[in-house]
């Protein structure tokens, strides 16, 4: 089948809309049902890209509408300090900007990205092998760090000298991994 | 070229009918969704960084190739006429938004086409491995390998809590899309398909059509993949779909044996109709010819028909597409002109397997 707005390429999206009783069918491909999306935004009419509906789950988010109001009272809006996307931009769109959008809307994130993984929010699949390492170190140093905390409050300060050091040994092979890595 | 030499270079290695439980699914493929570290994702890079992408990749494949799969063809989207992007569309090569969208877009391909990694689709870098049969586990295992090939070379987006990140946040986690593509004619006359479908949905799997998001379900051609992406292992997301598609076999073996019990005559009679129907028509639609390659693939399972060997009919479902019917044909022909060429490629292609049979 064809689609019936470029008449070029094949139709792959295939909608049926059902208004005041009478059925529609619409036959697109993906570039004409992108355009429609934006023309069904703008109409304010049923809209159908998988995009808009992943922005539909979005802005039923308590997170967001709370996010959405405090931006348009204060002009606070969370954004990317690397590619600049807003979170506002990001629910319009369905996709992020670059890496860093993660850490930037982390806490609007969670409970969107339970939602789409059936309350899931925590990865528990493969690592990359040399992130891998770098992520035990971490985990080692910030282990050390509550120990230290802890031989501080105890006042055994000898002990406490001792973690630090090792702290600081470990903080250097992190960085000096890091560095390798590049 | 003839036909023979023309289907020789076009059929890949999933179209042949040797993988296990071939007789209900045709393929299956596993997909790693990755990006790089240090770029901005496809959504918002810019040319130079999609360039520097496209670079970093093409470097790798040049100076090392993963050990199973040898050295990897590059092509790159702005190099190759539509047609020919058409083409790998159909044989699920590339995806249509690469095709069509992709800035600086490009796939790197396995000989035998079981391995295609494409670059700057909605993600930097989407390995895709496709297998013939019921196989996932053995695209995983082939999928983990490219993957760490690549990732001995370059920083892969990652965080602790999100895992790999993608430009898309269904994809986040393991990035990891599996799916299987079924032939369930039993299941669709015996109407059990709609009391499936639900249920599947349920376990969080994904009911399709054969090529992909809102596509009909062509020829009793249905793609079944996991939805959910993160807060599981690969192995469980890949091992939930396989007891998943495993019931889903032994249902529709059922169903064509109580076809076969309660209405044999009836679905024979179906079969060599759709069988008449491609050998001797004139003009056919794309509809058409996937609903009668399903009676006669059906026809062949159920042993009515004893000199066509199955794996025609996974070429011909990819060979009567559009991209490669005017492949074939050398030049665009209008929708009518196709439907008359298909047609005449299908006629032209039973004629041959009952030559050999006869010959042979």
């Amino acid at each position: 089948m064809i689609c019936q707005e470029c008449n070029q390429r094949p139709a792959t999206l295939h909608f049926t809309n059902y208004s005041n009783g009478e059925k529609t069918e619409l036959h697109l491909c993906e570039i004409c049902a992108q355009e429609k999306g934006e023309l069904f935004m703008m109409n304010n009419s049923p809209v159908f890209s998988i995009n808009n509906l992943l922005a539909g789950l979005l802005n039923m988010e308590p997170a967001f509408t709370e996010q959405k109001k405090e931006a348009f009272d204060a002009e606070q809006v969370a954004k990317c300090p690397q590619c600049s996307m807003t979170f506002p931009q990001f629910v319009k769109v369905g996709r992020f900007g670059c890496a860093t959008c993660y850490d930037a809307f982390r806490e609007q994130l969670t409970p969107i990205v339970r939602r789409l993984h059936s309350g899931n929010s925590m990865h528990n699949g493969k690592i990359p092998k040399r992130i891998g390492s770098d992520l035990h170190l971490r985990k080692t140093i910030d282990q050390l760090k509550q120990n230290l905390k802890n031989l501080i409050s105890a006042e055994e300060f000898e002990k406490a000298a001792e973690t630090r050091d090792q702290i600081r040994e470990l903080e250097r092979k992190l960085s000096a991994g890091q560095e390798g890595g590049e | 070229m003839s036909l023979e030499k023309f289907i020789n270079q076009a059929v890949s290695s999933w179209m042949s009918d040797d993988g296990p439980d071939s007789d209900i699914v045709l393929s299956s493929r596993i997909r790693f969704a990755r990006n790089l570290d240090e770029y901005n994702f496809p959504t918002l890079f810019t040319n130079g960084e999609a360039e520097v992408v496209v670079g970093t990749i093409m470097e790798r494949a040049n100076n090392t190739s993963p050990a199973t799969f040898g050295q990897l063809e590059m092509i790159k989207m702005g190099e190759i006429p539509p047609l020919q992007k058409r083409v790998l569309v159909e044989k699920h090569l590339i995806s249509p938004n690469l095709a069509e969208n992709s800035v600086h877009g490009a796939v790197l391909l396995s000989d035998n086409e079981e391995v295609s990694i494409m670059i700057n689709e909605e993600d930097h870098i989407r390995i895709q491995c496709l297998f013939p049969g019921f196989q996932l586990s053995e695209a995983l295992q082939a999928a983990n390998e490219i993957d760490d090939w690549l990732e001995e070379y370059v920083n892969y987006a990652f965080d602790e809590k999100f895992g790999y990140l993608t430009s898309c946040p269904t994809n986040v986690g393991t990035g990891l899309r599996a799916s299987v593509m079924m032939h369930l004619p039993g299941l669709v006359l015996t109407q059990q398909m709609n009391r499936i479908v639900p249920a599947i949905n349920q376990l969080g799997l994904v009911v399709r059509g054969i090529y992909g998001e809102g596509s009909e379900a062509l020829g009793n051609i249905f793609q079944i993949s996991n939805q959910i992406t993160l807060g599981k292992s690969e192995e469980d997301i890949v091992d939930d779909l396989k007891s998943v598609v495993s019931q889903i076999i032994s249902q529709e073996r059922s169903a064509r044996e109580a076809l076969a019990k309660t209405s044999n005559i009836q679905l024979e009679d179906r079969v060599f109709r759709s069988y008449g129907t491609l050998a001797n028509s004139r003009i056919i639609e794309t509809k058409e010819a996937a609903r009668c390659l399903s009676d006669l693939r059906l026809g062949i399972d159920m042993g009515f028909i004893k000199n066509i060997s199955k794996s025609i009919l996974n070429e011909l479902m990819i060979l009567t597409q559009p991209g490669f019917l005017q492949q074939y044909a050398g030049g665009p022909l209008r929708p009518n002109e196709r439907d008359i060429r298909r047609a005449a490629l299908i006629r032209e292609r039973l004629k041959m397997e009952t030559k050999d049979e006869s010959g042979g």
